[in-house]
């Protein structure tokens, strides 16, 4: 069973963002970091691979840099990466990436295509969703669990309520959310044979896309502007005894319906 | 000036994240309870990192002490008991690397590479420390094997290793060059394992005493030739004190990260400590120390790592100056947190009681000035 995992290189999360003139994030200011996600995604990949035998492949849009986050992956046992790389892709939306991991997808194996369920950088979500579209395949969102037997995927599809079970035929696109699993921590000789492993780097014109598909000119979104979240109200500090400090916490779950 | 490889890089980021969020939340515990962290030596095995200083034929990852000095430094910033899981794994097998032959190596490394054995370096005695050529365990050749008599003391590993480098003497009467370096196997006959010490620091890593009544150690395990013991012994410390050097470097740097957060975040005369120069000029002379330390350990790396002649001086002295700044700039950071630094409920006091061992063992910061002195005379 051969299954693609998509990666992003996203700023680290930890890192303050800039917006640039163009109402883009200035990557450049900040250290870049695998999408969190993705590495649920990875893992999710590893382990379907440790079950049902196949290859492991990433697939990455983004800048030269985005090798280092591929290296990641390799080194936590993916098997070989594929970086789309254009000056052309620079301020692409969510639907020119969704097209151009589509193209991409197109030249390689798959039964299984694995999506963190978003990422930390722009948040949309849409990706997933936008590359089975691309590609006519059924997708699995938000999966807490997957198992793939008889040709088919089901998943537990994680909702504020609990979880509904859903299932597609193979191939299809499936998106894990953060605690799917533990992603592994690449081992140092994992690290070591990521050198070795296969990166191959495809341009616009490799995947036959013309310009006017992906970037500015193809988005099909425009940010008009930006403003900063209110910054988090102080929280309410209850300093009581422990059992007026309980029938205060109590009321005040009481008043926020939660309880 | 040290530039570090692409995977250097990725390695040290990996071990940073492992460090934080797997080992640093079970350190106050393992200090607390002073028991061997077994789950830690799992994690690091599973992780490659007790391979660090194999070969790759044997299993190992080949690396070279400048990455071994990157994965130390991460570890000890959160942890010095599991720190020297790594160092001691290195340093008890240093003697087979230099001096063993290739059925020795093909017998230990592979299984001390996964990490299913450990090993350990006894060479300390009660009366012989810093004197080696006081060392009173004695080894007899009779026959297939030697028969060895007398006890080691300090031994970390002690109990918890499968593989000790022993040194005894084989011929008395030769001083330092009567001493010879063994394999002795924990399973073998009259070996076994006397008092474990209890510590002011490294509180996680078991250290204790091994005695050797009439142990059966077989011609085939010893190291190089007979006499060569010493030679071996200060070939193994010129290649392992960078390794203590990185982790003194890894706690005093783990100390300052710790201490310029709370600077940031302790309110005092209404702002942050932090903004007072008598704080700023502590946290500034802490940073300017690890920093100049960092540089002496990795030169020495690198150093050996290039196969450089006089490396017993670059070592000493990485290990003697890193030790003495990771005392020091322990004791500022617990000095920033005034009161709180006091207290078992905040890790500065263990770092303290954890950087005191690397002023002193593998050779004394005395010992090192000794090393370093005679070494630079000779040049003149």
């Amino acid at each position: 069973m051969n299954i693609v995992v998509c990666v992003k290189q996203v700023p680290d999360t930890t890192a303050e963002k800039r917006l640039d003139a163009n109402l883009r994030l200035d990557r450049a200011s900040v250290d870049n970091i695998i999408n969190p996600f993705d590495e649920y995604a990875i893992e999710e990949g590893l382990r379907l691979q440790e079950a049902h035998g196949g290859e492991v492949a990433l697939l990455c849009m983004g800048t030269e840099s985005a090798q280092e986050t591929l290296r990641k992956g390799l080194a936590m046992g993916a098997d070989r990466g594929v970086l789309v790389t254009d000056p052309a892709l620079a301020g692409s939306d969510a639907w020119a990436t969704s097209y151009v991991l589509a193209q991409a997808l197109k030249r390689m194996s798959y039964d299984v295509i694995l999506c963190g369920m978003q990422t930390t950088d722009s948040g949309t979500a849409q990706v997933p969703g936008g590359v089975a579209e691309f590609l006519g395949l059924p997708q699995l969102t938000w999966a807490n669990k997957v198992e793939i037997s008889d040709g088919k995927a089901t998943i537990q599809r994680q909702s504020d309520a609990g979880y509904d079970v859903v299932e597609a035929p193979l191939p299809v696109v499936i998106s894990v959310i953060k605690g799917i699993n533990e992603p592994r921590y690449p081992s140092l000789k994992g690290i070591m044979q990521a050198r070795r492993k296969e990166l191959q780097i495809w341009s616009l014109d490799d995947l036959g896309i013309s310009q006017d598909m992906v970037g500015v000119l193809g988005a099909k979104t425009k940010v008009l502007g930006y403003s900063r979240p209110a910054p988090r109200a102080k929280g309410q500090l209850i300093q009581e005894d422990s059992q007026t400090a309980a029938t205060r916490i109590a009321d005040f779950l009481v008043q926020a319906r939660v309880l | 000036m040290y530039r570090l490889a692409d995977a250097q890089r990725m390695l040290q980021a990996v071990v940073r994240e492992l460090a934080q969020e797997k080992i640093a939340p079970r350190a106050a515990e393992i200090d607390d309870k002073g028991e061997y962290p077994w789950d830690m030596k799992e994690l690091l095995a599973r992780q490659d990192l007790l391979a660090l200083p194999f070969p790759e034929k044997y299993g190992g990852t080949g690396s070279d002490l400048f990455t071994f000095c990157l994965v130390v430094e991460e570890i000890a910033k959160v942890c010095a008991s599991s720190s020297l899981i790594v160092l001691v794994q290195a340093l008890g097998s240093f003697p087979i690397l230099i001096a063993g032959t290739e059925t020795q190596k093909q017998r230990y490394f592979p299984k001390l590479a996964s990490g299913d054995w450990l090993a350990a370096f006894a060479l300390t005695e009660p009366g012989a420390g810093s004197d080696a050529a006081a060392m009173k365990t004695r080894a007899v050749l009779e026959g297939d094997h030697y028969v060895l008599n007398g006890s080691k003391c300090f031994i970390t590993n002690a109990g918890i290793a499968q593989v000790y480098s022993v040194f005894a003497m084989t011929d008395p009467h030769k001083g330092v060059k009567g001493i010879s370096a063994f394999i002795v196997d924990a399973d073998s006959p009259g070996f076994r394992l006397g008092k474990i010490e209890h510590k002011m620091g490294i509180r996680g890593s078991q250290t204790g005493e091994l005695v050797f009544d009439n142990c059966i150690v077989p011609v085939g395990n010893l190291l190089g030739n007979e006499g060569d013991g010493f030679k071996i012994a200060m070939m193994t410390l010129d290649k392992s004190r960078p390794g203590v050097g990185a982790q003194a470097v890894g706690i005093a740097q783990g100390a300052l990260d710790y201490a310029a957060r709370y600077a940031k975040e302790r309110v005092q005369f209404g702002a942050p400590i932090a903004n007072l120069q008598a704080i700023q000029f502590m946290l500034a002379d802490m940073a300017m120390q690890v920093e100049a330390a960092r540089c002496l350990v990795y030169e020495a790396a690198a150093r050996v790592d290039a196969g450089e002649k006089g490396i017993t001086m670059s070592s000493a002295m990485a290990k003697c100056f890193a030790g003495d700044v990771a005392m020091r700039v322990t004791t500022d950071a617990l000095q920033v947190l005034g009161g709180y630094g006091y207290m078992k409920e905040y890790p500065l006091e263990r770092m303290m009681r954890d950087a005191k061992i690397t002023q002193i063992y593998e050779g004394t910061n005395q010992i090192q000035r000794l090393v370093i002195a005679r070494a630079l005379l000779a040049s003149y």
